[in-house]
């Protein structure tokens, strides 16, 4: 069977759920990071997808350009967050997401 | 077929890497799951033709975010082990399969059409600006018509990011 667009983008589903669940059930906040990360990756893959499918390719790019700025963003994202849990690491000694409830009403 | 080879094989292996992020209890083996779940995902666009956006994912993700996630896995390894379960998994699990279940189930009703079809534009705009897929992306990316003005905001907003990061880490 060909490969198609569906494929990519059940594809690129499956890795946003499996990112989702990590990032909710996951306690470790380095853990919860790299979830995240996953997700970012499962949407870059369905943006890539429509650039290829549905745009015109070569012609119309916006959809890899589109994952250039999530690729930046997501960058910035892991270095200002893995700042933060060094952070929080030095004043509480834990990175355990349930144990950081200062601002928890 | 032989890109259907590898997408299937792509495909697997980056679903098996992520699952083993997410499921595995020692953190650093996740982290290296991560890593391989990074250069498959580089693979599958490759497979998309989108070869400059694989180079960039093995250099920024691979390169850069892999290892600053092991680096901060060193700095802040537990002290005690043992993961308590989460009481959230289980309607977490539910939530996550009634999401794909609704996902699979739009991408597969849907038919995706092209946006535009090629005869509805004019001749000048099937010539691509540049040359090849690198030559457009940056035709599309540095022009003032395109996204020059995202792109400059995307550097200033690295730069706000780097110095944040550097004052959060700061000794006080």
């Amino acid at each position: 069977m060909a490969i198609g667009f569906n494929h990519y983008l059940i594809l690129s589903s499956i890795l946003f759920c499996i990112g989702m669940y990590g990032a909710l059930t996951k306690r470790n906040a380095v853990a919860i990071l790299m979830s995240i990360e996953i997700m970012l990756n499962a949407v870059n893959i369905a943006l890539v997808a429509c650039s290829h499918y549905i745009a015109l390719d070569v012609i119309v790019l916006t959809g890899q350009v589109f994952v250039i700025f999530v690729m930046v963003v997501a960058a910035a994202e892991a270095m200002v967050g893995l700042a933060i849990i060094v952070a929080i690491y030095r004043s509480r000694r834990t990175v355990d997401v349930t144990q950081v409830d200062l601002m928890k009403w | 077929m032989a890109l259907n080879i590898a997408f299937w094989i792509l495909a697997v292996v980056t679903v098996g890497a992520a699952l083993g992020v997410v499921l595995i209890r020692d953190i650093f083996r996740a982290a290296l799951f991560l890593v391989l779940c990074f250069f498959t995902v580089a693979g599958l666009y490759v497979t998309l033709q989108a070869d400059f956006l694989a180079g960039v994912q093995v250099l920024i993700y691979v390169g850069a975010v892999a290892v600053l996630l092991i680096f901060a896995i060193m700095l802040t390894r537990e002290v005690q082990r043992g993961n308590p379960s989460n009481p959230l998994s289980i309607p977490v699990l539910i939530f996550a399969l009634l999401l794909l279940g609704t996902m699979v189930f739009t991408i597969v009703k849907t038919s995706w059409l092209p946006v535009v079809a090629v005869s509805d534009l004019p001749e000048e705009s099937l010539t691509p600006m540049g040359s090849g897929v690198i030559g457009s992306l940056a035709a599309v990316l540095f022009t003032e018509e395109g996204f020059l003005l995202p792109f400059e905001i995307a550097a200033v907003m690295l730069l706000a990011a780097v110095i944040g990061a550097i004052v959060m880490m700061r000794e006080k």
